[in-house]
């Protein structure tokens, strides 16, 4: 039985570590997509948040959860999606922020989406290559759903905005 | 009608629309006008089917007949969606594909805006998450709609066309029966005739600033509510059901 040589903070520690598949230098635990692990005598529940509705990630981000506790041996496991609290931006933690700088692409800013701004002016990241202030907005919708793609009009390079949401 | 069934139905309406949204917009995949409205339209797609998979995945447990999202949304004929007349109308140009998805954004914005505070704690939730996306799908079309109303002559006409062409299928959102009156009373859904408000001022302020007539037809069409569409479902449907209908239960 598992749970006799699993306590939950191991499993916690150990889900902590699965790379989110499309940005692999930050852990779903990073973005804040994991959000609890429970046990009980049939196995191991684990509670998920989508980042966006439509998110395709999420299901690989289930398959990866399920193989990675197969590896451990724990093979009774219930994912549940929970919708609320809506996940936002805010759970990025400041550490996952300077990975993802790092990475190339600029992190979201401090607030989460300004509701009343509906024609106002994007939103203008500092460059993660060359920090910039210089930056326009190319389009708000990127190669994921949770990006937003711009440009640097010092460096001249193009590079990702993790939208706030 | 008890409040379960008429909570199956509301559910079907909100998922219903943006699945079949999503669906027109998916068209576009690959004949965007430019590489960044191609990704965008797909990006939208892809943020409405997956509004309309947790809703219909709810709705499956409301039924309680053991019902999956998928089983809902490739196993229903016709008849039995429950989407906006608005979405099912073909894309036609960019013009007109813009001016339905701004027409429709401005509707799921003020729409979800109420219903966030819905008593019912899946629509809630659901609702708030939605609205954020909605949000940025609105801020989107809005700056086209500014674009493409005050820009060349040709876009100008084209967009007051599409938007003329358009308005005989705005009525249909705000159209309440006993679904409606059960659930509000239940405080779970929502009064449209406050969101019918909202939604004018806010499209005729921006048709506006676009430099574009606000139509002043009168004539609506209806029957969403009771599952009669225009012609243009059913074609629409044969493309997204094809394969499960053609291979029952396949997986892949
Ligand atoms: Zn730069």
């Amino acid at each position: 039985m598992y749970t006799e040589t699993h306590s939950r903070e191991m499993i916690l520690k150990i889900l902590s570590e699965i790379p989110d598949p499309e940005i692999p230098v930050i852990t779903i635990k990073d973005l804040g997509i994991l959000r609890n692990v429970e046990l009980n005598s049939e196995g191991c529940r684990v509670t998920i948040t989508p980042t966006y509705s439509g998110c395709p990630a999420m299901k690989a981000i289930e398959d990866q959860i399920r193989s990675t506790l197969q590896l451990h041996g724990i093979g009774n496991v219930e994912i549940k999606t929970l919708y609320a609290p809506v996940w936002t931006t805010d759970w990025i933690s400041d550490e996952a922020k300077e990975k993802l700088r790092k990475y190339g692409i600029a992190p979201p800013e401090k607030k989460s989406l300004d509701k009343g701004s509906l024609l106002g002016k994007a939103k203008h990241p500092a460059c993660p290559q060359c920090g910039s202030m210089n930056t326009e907005m190319i389009s708000q919708f990127g190669s994921t759903a949770c990006k937003a793609l711009y440009r640097c009009k010092d460096c001249k390079e193009p590079f990702d905005y993790f939208k706030c949401i | 009608m008890d409040k379960q069934k008429a909570l199956f139905q509301y559910c079907l309406r909100l998922a219903d629309s943006s699945l079949i949204m999503g669906q027109r917009l998916s068209e576009w995949c690959g004949h965007g006008p430019v590489l960044e409205e191609d990704i965008a339209l797909t990006n939208i797609a892809l943020d409405l089917v997956g509004q309309a998979t947790a809703i219909l995945n709810y709705a499956g447990k409301v039924e309680g007949k053991g019902h999956t999202e998928d089983d809902l949304a490739f196993l229903r004929p016709e008849r039995e969606f429950r989407n906006v007349l608005l979405a099912e109308q073909p894309n036609g140009d960019y013009a007109f594909t813009i001016a339905r998805q701004f027409l429709f954004d401005v509707y799921q914005y003020y729409y979800y805006q109420s219903l966030q505070k819905s008593k019912d704690e899946t629509l809630s939730a659901l609702s708030e998450k939605s609205l954020k996306e909605v949000t940025y799908h609105l801020r989107h079309t809005s700056q086209w709609m500014l674009r493409l109303g005050d820009g060349t002559p040709e876009s100008h006409e084209r967009v007051q066309r599409a938007i003329n062409e358009l308005w005989m299928f705005t009525g249909d959102l705000f159209d309440m029966d006993e679904v409606d009156a059960l659930l509000l009373k239940e405080g779970v859904s929502i009064d449209l005739k406050e969101v019918k408000g909202k939604w004018e001022n806010h499209v005729a302020e921006l048709l506006e600033k676009a430099t574009l007539q606000l139509p002043v037809q009168t004539f609506m069409q209806a029957g969403s509510r009771a599952g009669k569409h225009t012609e243009h479902l059913g074609f629409l449907l044969a493309e997204m059901q094809y394969l499960q209908r053609t291979y029952p239960d396949v997986k892949w």
